[in-house]
């Protein structure tokens, strides 16, 4: 019985393709949709994380109250210890420390007199241990515009813009300027080893990338870090998931409570009002879900009801053949169901594959926004995320029931008789 | 005597609304057929002939009267049950053929098969035999745009009478074909009658119809006029 509808269904390519198409159409857009603002989003949380939160962060209670200054009287110390009981704790992450800075950074002449001198944010990662990830999550090798990567704890990199504007070369030194952990006054010497453009306006604009080490050494921090992050090793920000780590690691230290420079432990959700950002990206889901569901059905009811009209000689003989009504209307639901599914499956591949374009390689519109300074990546991106292979189903399965149910409607609100008057015409 | 009564009516009428009023389109009928017979309502345009068909095949509630269709009163029936009347007892032939566009001759006789859930074997042997009866096996694998009017009628025909059910309600069956095949079409439906004594009810004002009938009815503006039992109709000797 269900074979002899599954065989009108195909043999009536007029009457399904459209609906077929129709659904493909609406799937792929919301798996494109989806899987582009899952892009962006992700591309937002991963700069952030890379560049200032971590997954989750380690820093001592008053450091963290008071993170923006950027107190480094107030650093993490013991840091190797720490990690070490990190890594021991919290296997599924892996942790490094991260020293942020600022200062002045000033260009002597030859005669050893200010040429130019401009007001810099230190970032000191991890360049040189073993097991460091630092440069392959910050690309650098792909940033560098120009010179190479330090191979000292005394090389630098500066952002492009910032080595241009104090018009520095490779090779050349640069003194900074600024405070000790203890507050005294530090003044240490940099050499040039490359530039990068990170591709973030404010860090290209006055950035320099130093080792820990050197950073260390200017600022007086033996075996001390700004603070220390915390990365999935998938470098996937599981939300809940670093959430309940952060209220483990809080609860293990709450006897240092009262101590100021007691550890406290920060997921990414809780930092710089990201936390609005990763709802955002939840509520982002529902919203294209909703939207694709309601264009699907509403385009479906209405070839539903052209369909319907088409097809009230064939209801009415079949009715007449002792059908019921019933049955009519469920070899109706199984027939867009066939089409749905047909619809979701290729919709969602085509889908896929374009997100996994934009995620592999990325989109680049450069080119159109030349004339624009804004401070974020011009590569569209996209991310597979596990939503994206059933996202489809909503639009796709169930906004084509929906819709012939609605167009469905009229077999059972008409008369029989009038079904057959409607016949005759 | 509802043994040798298919169809028993008494009292029948039908009003539409229309408007805020109604029109009554049958204005109190009272008729029996009795087994094998080959009735027509026969009358001008608007004078309830189509009416009456559908409201004999449950397609219609009737507005007052009772009515009895094979065995089964029909006043008290929901439509699952009138459903179920249609599906085992009943055959119908439209004026404009129906056939499901999609299917194959073979296809659209077998679908009546299909709902009473019959097996595939003995689904293939009758609709086999029902395309027999009509000369068209040769176009089982047709499908309905490429076979001709007469064929198309023909195929209706096979598909009304495969399950070989009791009654059989023609509206206008030829009133799309020419002479030539309307009747080859009469030809065939009076064999059947004979052969398996299904009972024929048409609804016509075509003469060449009429020219098959046994009992003729007149319906007259909503009431059977007059009825007239033919003893040798014109055309029937040569079938
Ligand atoms: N659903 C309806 N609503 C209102 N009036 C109707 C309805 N169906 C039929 N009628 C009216 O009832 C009368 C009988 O209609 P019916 O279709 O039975 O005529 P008929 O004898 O079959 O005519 P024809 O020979 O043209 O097919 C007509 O006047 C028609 O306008
Ligand atoms: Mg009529």
């Amino acid at each position: 019985m269900i074979q002899f509808f599954v065989k009108g269904v195909i043999r009536d390519r007029s009457r399904s393709l459209f609906s077929f198409i129709v659904v493909t159409l609406g799937v792929f857009l919301a798996v494109i949709f989806r899987g582009f603002m899952a892009g962006v989003f992700d591309d937002m949380m991963r700069q952030s994380a890379i560049m200032q939160t971590g997954h989750v962060k380690v820093a001592t209670r008053a450091y963290a109250e008071e993170a923006d200054l950027m107190p480094n009287d107030l650093a993490i110390l013991e840091v190797d210890s720490l990690i070490t009981a990190l890594e021991q704790h919290y296997p599924a992450l892996f942790w490094t420390p991260r020293i942020t800075f600022a200062g002045l950074l000033d260009v002597p002449d030859a005669q050893g007199e200010t040429r130019k001198q401009g007001a810099m944010m230190g970032v000191a990662i991890d360049f040189f241990s073993e097991s460091t990830r630092q440069i392959e999550l910050w690309d650098l090798n792909n940033k560098l515009t120009s010179g190479n990567l330090p191979r000292t704890p005394e090389e630098v990199l500066l952002g492009n813009e910032f080595a241009r504007r104090l018009e520095v070369e490779i090779g050349d030194v640069v003194t900074f300027i600024g405070g000790t952990m203890y507050g005294g006054f530090a003044s240490y010497n940099f050499t040039v080893a490359g530039t990068v453009s990170l591709g973030v306006g404010a860090f290209d604009r006055n950035i320099l990338m130093v080792d820990l080490e050197g950073a260390r050494q200017a600022l007086d921090m033996e075996n001390a870090a700004s603070f220390v992050m915390g990365f999935y090793q998938d470098m996937f920000y599981d939300d809940p998931g670093s959430v309940i780590l952060s209220a483990r690691f809080n609860d293990a230290h709450s006897a240092e409570e009262n101590d100021v420079f007691g550890p406290v432990m920060h997921a990414l959700r809780d930092q710089q009002n990201l936390g609005a950002m990763v709802d955002l990206s939840g509520q982002v889901l529902w919203l294209i879900i909703g939207i694709f569901m309601f264009a699907v059905t509403v385009v479906l009811w209405n070839l539903g009801l052209m369909n319907g009209l088409r097809r009230y000689g064939e209801i009415g003989v079949r009715l007449a053949m002792g059908e019921t009504k019933t049955h009519v209307f469920g070899t109706m639901l199984i027939e867009s169901l066939i089409i749905g599914m047909a619809g979701t499956v290729v919709g969602t591949a085509m889908g896929l594959l374009l997100v996994l374009y934009l995620q592999e390689v990325g989109l680049d519109y450069s080119a159109l926004m030349e004339n624009y300074a804004i401070p974020v990546s011009t590569v569209m991106r996209g991310k597979i995320t596990p939503d994206l292979y059933v996202i489809g189903v909503v639009p796709g399965i169930f906004a084509t029931l929906i819709g012939t149910m609605l167009a469905g409607r009229g077999i059972y609100k008409r008369e029989l008789s009038q079904l057959f008057k409607e016949l005759e015409t | 005597m509802a043994h040798h009564h298919i169809v028993e009516i008494r009292g029948l009428v039908k009003r539409f609304p229309m408007g805020g009023n109604h029109f009554t389109a049958l204005k109190g009928i009272d008729l029996d057929i009795e087994i094998g017979e080959f009735t027509g309502l026969v009358g001008p345009s608007g004078s309830g002939k189509t009416t009456l068909l559908n409201i004999i095949g449950g397609l219609d509630a009737p507005s007052e009267g009772t009515l009895t269709v094979l065995d089964m009163a029909l006043a008290e029936k929901n439509h699952k049950e009138l459903a179920a009347l249609r599906r085992h007892g009943i055959g119908f032939i439209f004026q404009t053929f129906n056939l499901l566009p999609v299917y194959s001759a073979y296809e659209n006789v077998e679908l009546p098969l299909l709902l009473l859930g019959l097996p595939a074997d003995k689904r293939k042997a009758a609709v086999m035999h029902a395309l027999e009866r009509v000369g068209l096996t040769d176009k089982a694998q047709s499908r309905p745009a490429q076979l001709s009017g007469g064929e198309s009628q023909r195929v209706a025909i096979a598909r009304a009478i495969v399950k070989e059910p009791r009654l059989v309600l023609a509206d206008e069956p030829t009133a799309n074909l020419d002479a030539a095949n309307s009747h080859n079409v009469m030809g065939i439906l009076a064999r059947l009658n004979r052969e398996l004594s299904t009972s024929f009810i048409f609804a016509t004002h075509d003469e060449k119809v009429m020219g098959y009938l046994t009992r003729v009815l007149h319906l007259v503006d909503g009431t059977i006029q007059r009825e007239e039992l033919v003893e040798h109709p014109q055309f029937l000797e040569k079938v």
